[in-house]
């Protein structure tokens, strides 16, 4: 069996503070850490591998300092990283860098699993995932809770807030994890020692424009179609209201006729 | 000269870090108060590779060396010197083995103590044998195959839950400090029982206790090293123990810093958080810079051991400094604290009972004075 994690590097959002004037993320300084739900689906591959001894690749597209979820992802336990990295790549939206991803993962090949994250914590739009999927022409659970092999069939709990669905899965497929999944691990110190040090760096293979097959017209900044046309930070408008009325039924009517025609409810 | 980490070691000291903050510190005050041992936080650490560190993957170690032992055991005892405890006090076990055992005691003790899960116990000394520990009167007689141990060990910590103990015993004692010898007995031999389990002032969690070895039979196999080698066996153990004491007292002397620097910053009187009081601030200054000292110390003597270079001086030094400093530092910061450092709400009052055992075992402060002065002046 293999599998392969989407991991994506992310600035630590809770040491990022906003440039009010240009809306834009101040990045300097701030650490980088692996995007919390991919090491929800590291976690849960990594538990397949405890089980089953299935080869694990991390996949990171990003500028060279992404070998770090790299080497983060060995020290927890993943076979080998993949780094997928060009000037090329630059300025992709979601759409480039789906198409990118996957023409990664097929250049890898012979999976069973693909594990992404459901949402990264800086771009957050849950889109990456599911359109690697679309590209790789495989099916995709998103929103994954649990996931479990019976026999040869994958059983994967997904949740909403209406509620859980239960699927039964056939491979290769996608799956997309949130932290209700499972309690990541600890790197060890012996995976840490071997990641970080020359034996890491030689477990690490990195893909550029020329090692993928990509039309040229679909990645990076001109072939992306969607542009940040203007960042800003939502200004916080706070108008409160005292409901009145005879008695608290009345008052209680008027407060669910408010919401609902707010949709709030 | 080079005073950095390794990019590996950087990664350790924050893996370490937020084990702490998030496995050892919420179990902190509970295990003190309930003087309870952390099965759950030892079987975590194991899984994190601690309590295999500077024991070579081959033997299912998780490599590294003293400078991460110094790095996990410091960090850990910011927020717990119980738990710390238990991992220094483990260790000396470990590198016992790794040391002085055959390479069939390795293979087969090793795996178990570091990857495996197994807990042990280092049993040198006796009610009447304390820094004297040359005058153990323990015995193990050869009997056919079998060592036969009769006699008591007391303060041993983890004696009550470890799976091995490596015993100092006098296998000759016809031939005083040169008839003891080191003998491994897995606590599940019979004759083997624990007794009085001590009810400590600090490191509560890590569970100190009396251990009676009554006709106890091992296979004559577990002795490690050679007959009458066990009181250089304890003595060389417990150089390289110094270290892990000293990275225990070191964390928790910046452990309380970092618990004044918080406080004094937030709590306000006169108008202005106390932080501005420069007679609290020369305090800080005193504390910090006593750490600085302690940490480097300590660095260097595991530098010197890792190099191969004679350390037994320098380690001492090291241990003899670091406690020191952990009761300066942890005192000085119950009192940065006023009141409310006196009560149990905080870590404070714990910290100055943890740090006071530092420099009483594996060596009193005397002791190390002794060993300090003998090597100063030839
Ligand atoms: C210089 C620059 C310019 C950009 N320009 C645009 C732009 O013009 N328009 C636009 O829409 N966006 C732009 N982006 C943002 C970029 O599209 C997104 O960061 C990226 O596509 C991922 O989307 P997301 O963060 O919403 O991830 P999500 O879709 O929320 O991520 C879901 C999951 O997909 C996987 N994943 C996502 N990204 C990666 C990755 N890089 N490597 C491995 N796995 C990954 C992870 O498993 C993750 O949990 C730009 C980014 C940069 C750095
Ligand atoms: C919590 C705890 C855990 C322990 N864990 C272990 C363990 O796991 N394994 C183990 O084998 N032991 C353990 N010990 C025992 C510890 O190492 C001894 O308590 C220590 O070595 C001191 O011995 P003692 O208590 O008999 O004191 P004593 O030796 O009786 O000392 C009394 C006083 O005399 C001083 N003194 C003694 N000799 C000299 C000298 N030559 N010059 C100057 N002053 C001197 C001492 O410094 C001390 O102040 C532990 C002890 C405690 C309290």
């Amino acid at each position: 069996m293999r599998i392969i994690v989407c991991l994506k590097q992310v600035p630590d959002t809770n040491e990022v503070r906003i440039n009010q004037e240009t809306g834009t993320l101040i990045r300097d300084g701030v650490p980088s850490i692996m995007n919390p739900d991919d090491k929800n689906a590291l976690e849960a591959a990594l538990r397949f591998k405890d089980e089953f001894g299935a080869e694990l690749t991390a996949v990171s597209m990003g500028p060279p300092q992404a070998k770090d979820v790299l080497k983060e992802a060995m020290a927890m336990g993943a076979d080998e990283g993949v780094l997928i990295s060009d000037r090329a790549f630059g300025g992709s939206d979601t759409w480039a860098t789906a198409t990118i991803i996957a023409a990664a993962i097929e250049k890898i090949g012979n999976y069973d699993i693909v594990f992404c994250g459901r949402q990264a914590i800086d771009g957050d739009t849950a889109q990456v995932g599911p359109e690697i999927a679309e590209f790789l022409n495989i099916p995709q659970v998103t929103y994954v809770k649990n996931a479990k092999f019976e026999g040869d069939k994958l059983e994967v709990v997904r949740y909403t807030e209406y509620g859980e669905y239960v699927f039964e899965v056939a491979t290769p497929v996608l799956l997309t994890a949130i932290k209700e999944l499972n309690d990541p691990r600890y790197p060890t110190i012996k995976g840490i020692n071997e990641a970080y040090g020359d034996k890491g760096e030689e477990k690490i293979r990195v893909f550029g424009i020329g090692d993928l097959v990509v039309d040229s017209t679909q990645i990076g900044l001109k072939g992306s179609p969607t542009n940040v046309y203007k960042s800003f930070v939502p200004v916080k408008n706070k108008v409160s209201e005292i409901i009145d009325g005879n008695n608290s039924k009345d008052k209680a009517n008027t407060l669910v006729m408010k919401l609902s025609e707010l949709n709030l409810i | 000269m080079d005073f950095n980490f390794s990019k590996s070691e950087e990664v350790i000291q924050k893996v370490a870090r937020e084990f702490a903050e998030k496995e050892v510190a919420p179990l902190a005050e509970e295990i003190d108060r309930e003087g309870r041992y952390p099965f759950e936080t030892f079987d975590k650490m194991v899984k994190c590779g601690f309590t295999g560190i500077a024991v070579p993957v081959e033997y299912g170690g998780s490599g590294g060396d003293d400078i991460t032992k110094i790095i996990v055991i410091s960090e850990i005892a910011k927020k717990c010197g119980a738990t710390a405890a238990i991992l220094s006090i483990h260790a000396v076990f470990v590198q016992t083995v790794l040391k002085f055992g055959s390479e069939e005691q390795k293979q087969k003790y090793l795996p178990l103590v570091t990857s495996g899960g197994k807990k042990t116990a280092f049993a040198l000394t006796e009610p009447n044998a304390g820094s004297d520990a040359a005058t153990v009167k323990t015995t193990a007689v050869l009997e056919g195959d079998e060592y036969v141990l009769n006699g008591t060990k007391c303060f041993i910590t983890g004696g009550n839950v470890a799976d091995y103990v490596v015993v100092f015993a006098s296998t000759d004692p016809s031939k005083g400090v040169k008839g003891l010898s080191a003998i491994i007995v897995p606590t599940s031999t019979p004759g083997f029982s624990v007794g009085k389990i001590e009810n400590k002032m600090g490191i509560r969690a890590s569970q100190t206790a009396e251990i009676i070895f009554d006709n106890c039979r091992v296979p004559k196999k577990n002795l490690v090293g050679k007959e009458g080698q066990g009181f250089k066996i304890a003595m060389i153990g417990l150089d390289g123990a110094r270290i892990g004491v000293a990275a225990q007292a070191l964390g928790l002397a910046e452990g309380a810093l970092e618990e004044s620097v918080s406080y004094m910053k937030e709590r306000v009187q006169f108008g202005k958080p106390i932080a501005a009081l420069q007679g609290l601030q020369w305090y800080i200054a005193e504390m910090a810079t006593k750490i600085e000292c302690a940490r480097w110390m300590i660095y260097r003597a595991a530098y010197l051991k890792i190099s191969g270079q004679p350390f037994t001086k320098e380690a001492a030094m090291a241990k003899l400094n670091a406690s020191e400093t952990a009761s300066f530092v942890t005192n000085r910061a119950l009192q940065i604290h006023g009141g409310y450092g006196y009560m149990k709400d905080y870590p404070l009052e714990r910290m100055v009972r943890d740090a006071k055992i530092t420099e009483i075992y594996e060596g009193t402060s005397e002791i190390h004075k002794v060993v300090i002065s003998r090597a100063v002046l030839g």
